[in-house]
């Protein structure tokens, strides 16, 4: 009997994998790896009705029943051995396979300066990131958001509907920079007349406190009192566990146009995480951290592992 | 066939419109507009945009 298929990561990425695979006719063993206690749940939500309130975490699980696999949770990878094939776990066990997908997608940056440890610092990523972030947010608690990118928007928007008072600092003119000035300039309004005070084009000199965290000095000298941050710096890729692997990292793991891993035919990756040549960007490597993207790509990164090379597809989707 | 958008959960990120745009369609304001009981021929196209909401705000209810 063969070794089992392999995904680890057991988020959106990991479970539209998972679907792909028995849909398209593997039959073998299916074991699922998820460093989370959870199982998979969709994002979106944890930085606006989940954190607002409005939402409760069964409120965005994701539907799994037709997936019929082994389910190890709570549970990281910690190297991978593509000789051999096999994944080392941090539990101590080790999982061989017959193909893996990668799809281990992103953690918060964290704050890389001194304080990163205040108690009262938050950053968003998990439901249970969600939910600790929520208990926190009293009206008339003073949030510092810093970043002013997706995620920090939404943070400071949806605090502010809590009856927080927001300040959202951020080191350039605008918010949401990948939307462009003019979204930035509306977006900009919207936070100031809903009271959500900017501190734009400064940048953060210093978090202040000491064991409890009680707000930031920024570069121009001038302080924002506060009770609480959201540390919203963009994300970095969960690659760590590849090191020593031989294969190619550089921020994702380097597959080809089918996303499958370069030089290892029995690997591929999805979601966050993957890093592939995009006929749109002239073959040039890119990286995609968005919710349509993990779920699209996973289809086509799970069907060509099953693929013969030659009936494999490019993956060319825009999200 | 009859579909269910929580209204509540939905944010108008637009992927049910792509899915199955015979059912569903954002309107001049940006608001959900969807035909709640759509032809039985469109159900695969209602069950991937079931599975494409962001916010799983879409319920098939037979």
């Amino acid at each position: 009997m063969s070794a089992p298929a392999v995904v680890v990561g057991a988020s959106l990425a990991g479970l539209r994998a998972a679907e792909a695979l028995r849909a398209r006719g593997w039959e073998g063993e299916l074991v699922m790896v998820g460093a989370e206690p959870h199982m998979p749940y969709t994002r979106p939500p944890l930085s606006k009705a989940l954190l607002g309130g409005a939402l409760e975490p069964a409120g965005v699980e994701l539907e799994c029943e037709g997936v019929d696999a082994e389910w190890r949770l709570g549970v990281t990878a910690t190297g991978l051995d593509p000789e051999r094939r096999r994944v080392a776990l941090d539990d101590g066990d080790s999982l061989a396979y017959e193909m893996l997908v990668v799809a281990t997608g992103c953690r918060p940056r964290p704050w890389p300066g001194e304080g990163a440890d205040l108690e009262g610092l938050f950053t968003l990523r998990t439901v249970d990131d969600s939910l600790a972030l929520r208990a926190a947010l009293r009206p008339g608690a003073r949030l510092a958001v810093i970043g002013a990118g997706f995620i920090g928007c939404e943070v400071a928007s949806t605090a502010r509907s809590l009856g927080v008072e927001v300040t959202l600092v951020d080191v350039l003119p605008r918010p949401m920079r990948a939307l462009g000035p003019l979204v930035g300039e509306v977006c900009a309004r919207m936070h100031a007349e809903h009271g959500v005070e900017l501190r734009l084009v400064a940048p953060v000199a210093a978090l202040l406190g000491d064991g409890a965290f009680s707000g930031l000095e920024l570069a121009d000298g001038a302080r924002v009192e506060a009770d609480l941050a959201v540390v919203a710096l963009g994300a970095q890729p969960n690659v760590e566990w590849l090191e020593g692997s031989g294969l190619a990292v550089r921020a994702g793991l380097i597959c080809d146009e089918h996303c499958i891993a370069a030089g290892a035919s029995r690997i591929a990756a999805a979601g966050d995480v993957a890093t592939w040549p995009h006929p749109l960007a002239s073959g040039g490597l890119i990286r995609v951290e968005h919710w349509s993207n993990a779920s699209e790509q996973a289809g086509v990164a799970a069907a060509n592992l099953l693929a013969a090379e030659h009936e494999r597809i490019a993956y060319d989707a825009v999200p | 066939m009859k579909v269910q958008v929580d209204m509540d959960l939905c944010q108008s990120h637009g992927e049910c419109c792509f899915a199955a745009p015979e059912v569903f369609e954002l309107d001049d304001d940006d608001v959900l507009q969807y035909d709640a009981e759509p032809d039985e021929s469109l159900r695969p196209k209602v069950e991937q945009a079931v599975r494409n909401c962001p916010v799983t705000a879409i319920r098939l209810l037979d």
